[in-house]
């Protein structure tokens, strides 16, 4: 802050009197800052009252959630709704095939998008950028616009209601989005670190192993919870595909829930949270890469 | 390995072989991702016009078999005055959505940068809760507080006065729900937008900012003549992409509306779902299909230039 002759050592009086307008200033913006703080406290609540009241009805008793005065906290506390849900048909089955789909869909995505992540990251060839190009468009194709087609071919194959032929929908789904960001991880480790390992050594593949992909770890790791977190809260592809209830996925169940049962809510709140539940965990392992995320380095010029 | 014992020879050319291998690896690692991208994502896109040049129903779902009916079915929908209804709510309501997401999504993200350093960690983590949370999920969410006999914001707004909700139906007067499915799109969309502009703002130089204020610009101004203009890539690539996930919206509306939205509350991506699933005119839904994405492509075109010009001027 300047204070104008406050370093020339001016009458005691004018330091007071400055003393005065710096109280005045702190005044003034601490009660700025604290309105700034009250209004960010005031926007958290707001945006996370939805997820509490998910939770807090979770874990009321039945009387409590149909009651025209809503009860603002859980109290008697109950557990009865998640075991209802989770003895409810087919949700066990669900949370199978839930897992099954993505479990196999990712192996099989990090191991295709890795590969081509090196390809673009450490080579030129020709078609490279054409490529490149073809995976930022590729995700901007809306998956709805696809249902019909997809639906077609697997029907013609007889696959439209098997988790192979899901598998399949959510690989292409989450490969373009997961080649780019694993490009970027490739493309962050300098090549002379390979070259040197090779010089004093290496083969190009020992180079590789032993430099590259350790380096490029924590990319996997967050290149791999985002296709988790993308696949397993997909809900067209598998609603229009997956015709029998023992074979679908969760998010299926959890949308059928309303109209198969009636609106029962603390079942179905126990339900969404139990879904939601292992998408909040991952997401919070990964959320540091996620920030700069689709526009990384727009700014850094 | 024996490799200690081979000298690099660095002055001589790599041989015939090594260097063919080099030409061709690339090729082979972006291989399988080529045989995935292109059978399930741009061969079903060509499938998709394809179909929507046929005539292709129940009977011709089971011959595997269409008739060729040209552009019989674009004809079919141009005059359609149901199809007309559609495209403009489906662009208002993408119109709605976008402008709201933006707006507050930048208001939260300058607030983000006054508020101390405890009510950032809060406000942050309270948006990367509502980011994680799966869509299906926060549509039952919201489906249960707009519940009309037991919803909290019915008894909300009848507690502040706002008017008597007890037993109000938002769902009955389709300007009224889709208002409720706005508020649903943007809030779920408020975390990604927020933290993208956040991670933005960030970046801007202090001392550019300094400068400015000490040429006496407002805050206002400020924001406008510096802010602005630094975070135009990023504001323009997270409207594309809202634009383009909000122009296909399905997932908040079908299952607010328990799988059975009535016409009043049909967007694009439910209609041609409708034709397609619902009464088997998967030519017709094709067509539909396509006129999304060619509207899509105009902006998915501003998305990719801006993507690939920010990635090369990072690399």
């Amino acid at each position: 802050m300047i204070v104008p002759g406050a370093a020339q050592g001016v009458r005691v009086g004018r330091a007071r009197d400055e003393a005065h307008v710096n109280l005045g200033i702190n005044i003034g913006q601490r009660t700025k800052q604290l309105l700034y703080d009250l209004t960010g406290v005031a926007v958290a609540a707001v945006m996370l009252f939805p997820i509490y009241w998910m939770v807090a009805t979770a874990f009321k008793p039945g009387r409590d959630i149909l009651s025209l005065t809503p009860k603002w906290i859980p109290a008697p506390f109950t557990l009865q709704n998640f075991q209802d849900a989770i003895a409810r048909p087919y949700f066990l089955d669900d949370v199978k095939n839930s897992v099954i789909v993505v479990g196999v869909m990712l192996v099989l995505a990090i191991a295709i998008a890795f590969l081509a992540a090196v390809g673009t990251a450490r080579f030129g060839f020709k078609g490279r950028t054409a490529f490149l190009i073809t995976i930022i468009a590729v995700q901007m194709v809306p998956l709805n616009a696809l249902i019909i087609p997809l639906y077609l071919m697997l029907d013609r194959v007889g696959q439209t209601d098997s988790l192979a032929g899901l598998i399949a929908c959510y690989l292409a789904v989450v490969l373009p989005f997961m080649v780019w960001t694993l490009r970027g991880f490739v493309a962050n480790i300098p090549a002379e670190l390979e070259e040197s390992a090779m010089i004093d050594g290496c083969t190009r593949v020992g180079a590789f192993l032993r430099i590259t992909f350790p380096l490029v770890g924590p990319g996997l790791v967050a290149t791999a919870i985002f296709g988790f977190i993308q696949a397993w809260n997909e809900y067209i592809v598998a609603y229009v595909l997956l015709s029998s209830p023992n074979n679908q996925t969760l998010t299926v169940w959890l949308a059928s829930f309303t109209t198969n049962h009636g609106p029962e809510w603390g079942p179905l709140m126990a339900g969404a949270t139990l879904t939601g539940l292992p998408v909040v965990a991952f997401f919070l392992v990964l959320q540091r890469y996620l920030a700069g995320g689709l526009t990384a380095g727009a700014v850094k010029g | 390995m024996g490799v200690a014992i081979a000298t690099p020879d660095l002055e001589s050319a790599p041989r015939r072989p090594g260097r063919l291998r080099t030409n061709l690896l690339p090729y082979a690692l972006i291989g399988p991702s080529v045989v995935v991208i292109g059978g399930i994502l741009a061969f079903p896109l060509g499938m998709l016009v394809w179909l929507s040049l046929q005539h292709y129903g129940l009977r011709e779902l089971i011959a595997h078999q269409g008739e060729w009916v040209g552009a019989g079915n674009y004809q079919a929908i141009l005059v359609d005055p149901l199809f007309r209804q559609v495209i403009v709510r489906s662009l208002l309501f993408t119109l709605a959505c976008v402008g709201l997401t933006l707006l507050f999504s930048t208001l939260i993200a300058l607030l983000l940068l006054k508020v101390r350093q405890a009510v950032r960690v809060i406000l942050m983590s309270a948006l990367v809760f509502v980011w994680a949370t799966p869509v299906i999920v926060t549509v039952d969410i919201w489906q249960w507080m707009f519940d009309y006999e037991f919803g909290v914001i019915n008894y909300l707004l009848t507690q502040l006065h706002v008017g008597n909700f007890i037993h109000h139906n938002w769902f009955d007067n389709p300007v009224q729900g889709l208002s409720v499915l706005v508020l649903v799109v943007v809030w779920g969309a408020i975390p990604f937008v927020t933290i993208t502009v956040f991670a933005g703002l960030l970046q801007v130089p202090a001392d550019v900012m300094d400068a400015a204020h000490v040429d006496g610009a407002g805050a206002w101004q400020r924001f406008w003549f510096v802010t602005a203009p630094i975070l135009k890539p990023i504001f323009l690539i997270v409207t594309c992409l809202s634009t383009i996930w909000d122009f296909g919206v399905f997932i908040q509306i079908y299952v607010m509306l328990n799988a059975r939205p009535s016409s009043d509350y049909f967007t694009i991506a439910i209609y041609s779902y409708r034709e397609s699933f619902g009464v088997t005119q998967y030519g017709l839904g094709a067509a539909i299909a396509v006129i999304m994405v060619l509207i899509l492509v105009i902006v998915t075109f501003f998305y990719v230039r801006e993507t690939v010009r920010v990635a090369e001027v990072a690399a």
